[in-house]
């Protein structure tokens, strides 16, 4: 580690009804990885935008490289040497790679813009960083993953002193982040500064030098990341300890009545002859790598993919679906991975958001009934601890963690019977993971039926009375939570049929 | 590795072609097949005089198409080009006409008046942040009235062939021996390869399409997009005004009030030769195309027997059909 190269001092900003950031300090060196950590809406993201001039602080004072700067925009920014990964993707569709990564400052001859050049660049570029990625491929045919690692790959190009990775590796397979870990190595040895945002406590403690902890949009402190535990982070970031077991017995009495069965279920290349049941009162986990075929049997279940063939039974009778109303109908709810396209429609509010599955029961005659809106959202907001300063605020201003616990109150509120969760978790802090864990055991011993699909093998494990396997489109195995472990499930998710 | 740098241009050739490459061909043949269809069962159809009033009825059309692919590749519209082209011919006229102003000078402030009001387009967008079908039609209807007000209600003949200061009509139309050329397909081609080279080679082409892709996303790269989105506008309202200079050397009267649904043939071309209803993708030569369609259609299916009102019901279907492919398109990227 060298010397301080950025300093953060009394950040103070203040957004319509959220204290956003109040004083807050943080400090990065030349050559290390620093961690910035605290719950959803702590003020990680804020923090970083007012560092990178995307908005203005109220008060404070920042210091790069022994003198004072004001950035009012990313380009400032990035032209003196600090760029950012930003939690969302930022890519633009119909633009190949070479042109994303090269935005606003594209090689040229005279007026024309290079192509050539810039496809040569950037395969030099990915060549460098042993990413496979052709250059001038279009960006919207490209795994998330994928995208990800562009934007990396973008953010690197630079030439910048300090780069800052807001989660970065919440879309990243195991591979992909252990490439990302890698660079990141590289650029330390560079001597470069390195922010990176994350809520899962295992990276953190594999790839960082340092620790600072949010909470509230308050500075908590900055630890030596070798000389602390995990619960010495988690206790900064929530005032306390949380501890909770795995399972290691399924809760779900052997003769529960069945209230889903799929037989047969295709669709696509993605869902091959996929078949199960789920039982009352039950959490039946999904485990699988990414790409297996796991989102795309939830979206056939739930009739937002057609179906090729395969039948459905609920409560022993067979049902059609053949989109989401009916779905609904038979009392399923869906909880989208991908909740920014998906889940919410983010310039609506929390409120109309969360009764948005349920609408007839918040209309009198021709009218909603807004007060009673306004209620029951209040309700599951307390229910949830979803940090907002009301139920009127715009999902758009909320964090990416409390985006989330909209979605879910959006269908508990619909009281659905049975519940798909996809990726219930991603980009959600220990704390509201953990409540998120409490309210599904709560929502399973109310004798709702949960389907959970994850990718977080100890998430899992944690919460399953049964897991189910799928490796490229079919069901490798089903396992008892009692007979499960990491091993035998990762066997079952790269096993070849 | 290294090989992956000398693939990677074949490669772009390759994928460019699959995609508004091949929805351009689909539209060639569309074209092609027209051309065919009505010449076998028509008569009159096949003669080249026909063939010659297909492309006076185009040129305006397809020079609005061209100029109006910019904004609706942001993810825009511009409703104004339509009402906006006889507003220009009328203010550029009536200079001509009745205060003695040279054809050139007219043809000018034609120009120059598109130009501005495309700025205004712009700067309601961009600026005042409006939506861009509200701030179109807005000007749609102020060009309306500036034009009534222009020519003082009544109609404008700008100099008709034989007559002083007509040489501009040959532009479009040239008249070697006894032949009447359509020379104004010249100067629509070059015009398309021009702003096919703008849209795709340069930076206004580049972030226009970023725009129309992600347009917050563009914001944080860096970009001055308040710039690059006025510019979408102000071409198209460049365009419309050279669409009215090509309307004022087609036709011999310009007419105050009239002028209201050109932009939609306009618009219904570039999006039938692949511009993406949603913005980012789409084609200047799709787009002249896709005109090519709209026009056949419009002149061709009288000489079959049906109707004005025919045409345009089928002309709106084929729209659809446009639409439908768009959307399928976008469907299929999303399964992959
Ligand atoms: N543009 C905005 N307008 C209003 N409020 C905002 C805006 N951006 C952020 N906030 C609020 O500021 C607080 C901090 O949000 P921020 O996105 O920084 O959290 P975070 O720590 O990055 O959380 P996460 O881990 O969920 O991404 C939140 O309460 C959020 O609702
Ligand atoms: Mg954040």
């Amino acid at each position: 580690m060298g010397d301080v190269i950025l300093t953060m001092k009394d950040i103070d900003k203040s957004f319509p009804g959220v204290h956003a950031l109040d004083h807050v300090n943080f400090e990065v060196k030349r050559g290390e990885v620093h961690a910035l950590m605290g719950e959803n809406g702590a003020g990680k993201s804020t923090l970083m935008k007012v560092l990178t001039g995307i908005y203005t602080k109220d008060s404070g004072s920042i210091t790069f490289e022994g003198k004072e700067v004001e950035f009012h925009n990313t380009r400032e920014a990035q032209d003196a040497g600090i760029v950012i990964v930003h939690q969302e993707l930022n890519m633009l569709g119909h633009l190949t790679v070479a042109q994303n990564i090269f935005i606003g400052r594209e090689f040229k001859k005279g007026i024309r813009i290079d192509d050539k050049k810039m496809n040569e660049e950037a395969a030099k570029l990915f060549e460098k960083l042993h990413i496979d990625i052709d250059p001038a491929e279009t960006m919207s045919n490209l795994t998330v993953g994928k995208q990800q690692m562009c934007e990396i790959a973008k953010a690197i190009s630079h030439e910048a002193k300090v780069i800052i990775f807001d989660e970065p590796s919440a879309a990243l397979t195991e591979a992909e982040i252990e490439e990302l870990f890698k660079i990141i190595r590289d650029l330390r040895q560079q001597q470069l500064g390195i922010v990176y945002i994350s809520h899962r406590m295992d990276e953190i403690k594999v790839i960082t030098d340092r620790v600072t902890v949010m909470r509230d949009g308050g500075y908590v402190g900055t630890l030596i990341t070798d000389e602390c535990t995990k619960d010495d982070i988690i206790n900064m970031m929530v005032g306390r300890v949380i501890y909770e077991d795995p399972k290691t017995e399924s809760a779900v009495p052997k003769d529960a009545p069945v209230v889903l069965k799929v037989e047969h279920l295709n669709a696509g290349k993605m869902v091959q002859d996929v078949s199960f049941e789920l039982r009352k009162g039950e959490i039946l986990g999904f485990s699988g790598l990414m790409g297996a075929g796991r989102t795309e049997t939830a979206r056939a279940i739930f009739g937002a993919d057609p179906k090729t063939s395969g039948d459905i039974y609920i409560d022993g009778k067979k049902v059609e679906i053949n989109n989401p109303q009916d779905a609904v109908k038979c009392g399923i709810g869906y909880l989208s991975e991908d909740r920014k396209r998906f889940g919410i429609v983010v310039q609506k509010s929390v409120a109309e958001n969360s009764t948005m599955a349920s609408m007839e029961n918040f209309v009198k005659g021709l009218f909603i009934n807004k007060s009673k809106e306004n209620k029951v959202a209040q309700e599951y907001v307390d229910s949830l601890a979803t940090k907002t300063p009301g139920v009127d605020q715009l999902v758009v201003n909320l964090s990416g963690g409390n985006q989330q616990k909209v979605v879910i109150a959006k269908w508990l509120i619909r009281n659905c019977d049975i519940l798909i969760f996809d990726e219930p978790t991603r980009g959600i802090d220990v704390g509201a993971k953990n409540e998120i864990y409490k309210l599904m055991n709560r929502l399973a011993e109310e004798g709702k039926s949960i389907i959970m699909i994850s990718s977080e093998m100890t998430e899992i494990l944690r919460m399953s009375d049964r897991i189910i396997v799928m490796c490229e489109g079919r069901k490798t195995g089903e396992i008892d939570i009692s007979e499960a472990s990491q091993e035998i499930i990762m066997n079952m998710a790269t096993r070849e049929i | 590795m290294s090989k992956a740098v000398v693939n990677a241009p074949a490669e772009k050739k390759k994928s460019m072609f699959s995609k508004s490459g091949n929805q351009k061909l689909i539209v060639l043949l569309v074209v092609i097949f027209l051309f065919i269809f009505f010449s076998i069962f028509s008569e009159n159809f096949r003669r080249y005089t026909t063939v010659l009033s297909i492309m006076d009825y185009s040129y305006y059309i397809a020079l609005m198409a061209i100029g109006v692919t910019f904004p609706l590749i942001t993810g825009g519209v511009d409703l104004s080009i339509g009402t906006g082209l006889i507003c220009y011919s009328l203010a550029g006229g009536y200079l001509v006409v009745h205060c003695g102003w040279p054809t050139w000078a007219g043809m000018l402030v034609s120009v120059l008046f598109g130009v501005l009001i495309g700025l205004l387009n712009g700067a309601l967008v961009s600026i005042m942040s409006l939506p861009p079908f509200l701030a179109t039609l807005c000007t749609c209807m102020i060009t309306r009235g500036l034009g009534s007000i222009c020519a003082k209600s009544f109609g404008i003949s700008w100099p008709t062939t034989g007559s002083e200061g007509s040489w501009f009509r040959d532009i479009f139309k040239i008249t070697i021996g006894d032949t009447k050329y359509p020379l104004g397909l010249l100067w629509v081609l070059l015009l398309v390869m021009f702003m096919a080279f703008v849209l795709n080679h340069t930076k206004i082409g580049r972030y226009t399409i970023a725009i129309g892709s992600n347009k917050e996303a563009t914001i944080l790269s860096g970009i001055n997009v308040k710039f690059y989105h006025i510019m979408a506008y102000v071409i198209s309202g460049f365009f419309a005004g050279l669409a009215s200079i090509a309307y004022s050397a087609v036709f011999s009267t310009v007419q105050p009030g009239t002028g209201a649904g050109f932009e939609l043939e306009a618009i219904g071309g570039a999006i039938i030769g692949g511009v993406s209803a949603s913005g980012g993708a789409g084609s200047v030569g799709g787009s002249l195309l896709g005109v090519f369609v709209i026009c056949l259609l419009k002149t061709g299916l009288p000489y079959i027997g049906l109707q004005a009102n025919w045409q345009q019901i089928i002309t709106g279907m084929v729209l659809i059909g446009a639409v439908m492919v768009d959307i399928l398109k976008k469907k299929r990227a999303a399964a992959v």
